[in-house]
């Protein structure tokens, strides 16, 4: 679960970490009020999961009242990368001399946390460690322990930060080790920590992603999680309990574990067409499940044709089956074509049972791929 | 012949009394896995299925005899399950369990490395000697005894591929899910060292995903030391960076790291063709023997 940046600053400022005075708002009237509140210059944000905002057009500076409504007019509304924006938080402009970096993420290699500081703040992290390695201060941090303070010390020198400064940063990178560890965050960073020409260290920005499985244990985390959903599709799968990702194809996808239903989308780029989505329905497929699953992948506008691929290993086929005919005779009209294909225990038995008026049945991945690809193609052309 | 598992080995079941412990226990007795104790904090002195349960997983190891765990333990007291197996300690753990918070397998991971027993998984479908012994939720009528070792890290991509073998008449020495999570016990190399080592696996299919380093370094290894072919099979080249495709640790990084397209490219520099289907995949290892 990803944080938005107003919502991972406001965990930072509860900890201790300094962060710029900001208000959030989602009309350009709220804008104004903030922004004369706080007063100018002040930095107006997108508030969407999109990486590159300032690039992309998604942040501005306003110096005055007009400039303020004009960032919110432009702002607000606008498409980022296929993000609508709705909320925008605005901020009080930092006068910086100096950005830094600091975060700590999960090596897995290494199977350890990783805190890391470089001087090159202020750009993205992942093409410094590209292009300059060296450029980035790296300590493996033992999960057992936790992080020693002379570890965010040497850190914060081996990365070159100047001395006046030092100590501050060893400070905000010793507390978001702590909120890493005590908030279950599979990763967390400022970029930029500002330098101002006072001295003074400020979070411009934050990043904070909370691991998924760990939200049974951070309900104040796990609260955010509604305001953090972007898409209503998406929201719509967290309550049915699905493992579900939009993509931008034609061709609706539903399947069981997680391997193979990334191998059913790759069969259907294979096979000329464009996946529509992922959609994990997990283990067992009883009607309702299965009535769910088909409810997602039909009310996505760009679907024009289902594949249901299902390798029943413990569940089984029969019993799938009888789902998949359950779910669909509750439409009075079944929106899209859907074909099935059924493998594993009992297969044989759940394509008997499957109603041909309903849904076509293909006996192997790569037919029932291509017969729904074909099905979608049929419907572009129409 | 088999890695890992046969059928001496003397088997303990974690949450046997839980609703996935108690149908899967049964379902591996039935296949003929040698099950001699459940463990189960407060239900020690019942038995199931004809085994009898152990308040400590300690107990149940030196009264029993056992070598071996399987943990279905739920997410949030799973970590502390595969700790209580290792400081028992066992030859081999399997966890079953999928959904364990990432820093808790970290923990985990840390004390693998101080003592001598292997891990596999978490969120795995788990090990099969087809004909011997099944340790987790394998399907078993789908696998056949034959020659060709299997690492896979996903679970019903593994049943799809180990399908396609079987209706080419390809049977397994061993299967082993090696589980879709950031952090896992048993690695790619782990398992490939296995099978080289294995006389009767005549060749192995290695089935990645996107996300993380692995397969490049299974790669590495492939090229380095071994002389059993190996054919590969990539899950995941339409994922979006950023999205996790249903497994925790299937997701491409924002940078690109973790893509299918790099680790086609790592299998296919060390001489592993790589499926594009997975009837492909069988069709390489039918090359092979």
């Amino acid at each position: 679960m990803k944080l938005h940046e107003y919502q991972a600053k406001q965990v930072f400022a509860d900890a201790g970490i300094p962060t710029p005075e900001s208000t959030l708002a989602s009309s350009v009237d709220e804008v104004v009020e903030a922004a004369e509140e706080i007063g100018y210059p002040v930095a107006v944000k997108a508030q969407v999961h999109v990486g590159g905002r300032g690039k992309a057009g998604g942040i501005k500076l306003a110096d005055d009242r007009a400039e303020a409504e004009q960032a919110a007019e432009d702002i607000l509304g606008m498409d980022l990368k296929g993000y609508t924006v709705e909320k925008v938080l605005v901020e009080e402009a930092v006068d910086f001399v100096n950005e830094l970096y600091v975060g700590v993420t999960m090596d897995r290699g290494e199977g350890k946390p990783v805190a890391m500081v470089s001087t090159k703040g202020g750009v993205d992290i992942e093409e410094v460690a590209e292009e300059d390695p060296d450029a980035i201060a790296r300590e493996h941090v033992d999960p057992a322990f936790g992080m020693h303070p002379y570890q965010a010390r040497k850190a914060v020198y081996d990365a070159g930060v100047d001395r006046e400064v030092a100590s501050d940063v060893a400070s905000i990178l010793t507390t978001l080790f702590q909120l890493w560890d005590d908030s279950d965050a599979s990763e967390i960073e400022i970029n930029p920590v500002m330098i101002t020409s006072e001295g003074d260290v400020v979070a411009a920005d934050a990043v904070m992603n909370v691991d998924d499985d760990a939200l049974f244990r951070q309900p104040d985390l796990a609260e955010m999680e509604e305001e953090a959903a972007e898409d209503d599709l998406e929201a719509k799968a967290n309550e049915y309990g699905f493992d579900y990702v939009r993509l931008d194809g034609n061709t609706g996808i539903i399947g069981n574990g997680a391997g193979l239903v990334m191998t059913t989308l790759d069969l259907v780029d294979h096979y000329g067409g464009s996946p529509a989505n992922f959609l994990d329905i997990g283990g067992g497929a009883k009607a309702e499940r299965v009535a769910n699953a088909l409810d997602m992948v039909f009310s996505d506008e760009n679907v024009d044709a289902v594949v249901f691929n299902i390798f029943g290993g413990i569940t089984r086929g029969d019993e799938v089956a009888q789902g998949i005919n359950d779910a669909l005779e509750q439409f009075d009209e079944i929106p899209k074509r859907v074909v099935v294909r059924l493998a594993g225990t009992n297969a044989e038995e759940g394509r008997e049972i499957l109603n041909d008026d309903l849904v076509t049945v293909e006996e192997t991945l790569e037919d029932a791929v291509q017969r729904a690809v074909e099905y979608a193609d049929a419907e572009v052309e129409q | 012949m088999s890695v890992l598992v046969d059928d001496d080995t003397r088997v303990i079941v974690q949450g046997i009394t839980g609703g996935e412990g108690n149908f899967h226990a049964e379902q591996m007795i039935e296949y003929g896995t040698n099950v001699v104790a459940g463990a189960v904090p407060g239900k020690g002195g019942q038995e199931v299925h004809g085994v009898p349960v152990y308040d400590t997983v300690d107990r149940a190891a030196r009264e029993e005899d056992a070598d071996a765990s399987v943990v279905f333990v739920p997410p949030a007291f799973a970590a502390d399950a595969v700790f209580e197996a290792l400081d028992t300690p066992l030859d081999l753990v399997v966890a079953i369990t999928e959904g364990i918070p990432t820093q808790d397998m970290s923990k985990v991971y840390k004390r693998l490395g101080e003592v001598d027993t292997r891990l596999i998984g978490p969120n795995c479908p788990g090990i099969i000697t087809p004909g011997e012994a099944k340790l987790g939720i394998l399907p078993g009528n789908i696998f056949e005894s034959g020659d060709v070792g299997l690492v896979s890290r996903s679970g019903t991509l593994t049943y799809q591929v180990v399908d396609n073998l079987t209706s080419r008449g390809i049977g397994q020495t061993t299967a082993i899910g090696i589980g879709g999570d950031p952090i896992i016990g048993t690695d790619f190399i782990d398992a490939l060292e296995l099978f080289e080592a294995d006389p009767d696996t005549e060749a192995v299919v290695m089935c990645g995903e996107i996300g993380g380093e692995d397969e490049e370094e299974a790669a590495r290894y492939i090229a380095e030391h071994m002389d059993t072919p190996v054919a590969g099979f990539i899950a995941g080249r339409t994922a979006p960076p950023g999205k996790r495709m249903g497994h925790a640790g299937a997701i491409v990084s924002g940078s690109g790291t973790g893509t299918a397209e790099s680790k086609i490219e790592a299998l296919n520099d060390a001489g592993v063709p790589v499926g594009d289907t997975p009837d492909e995949v069988a069709e390489y290892v039918e090359d092979f023997l």
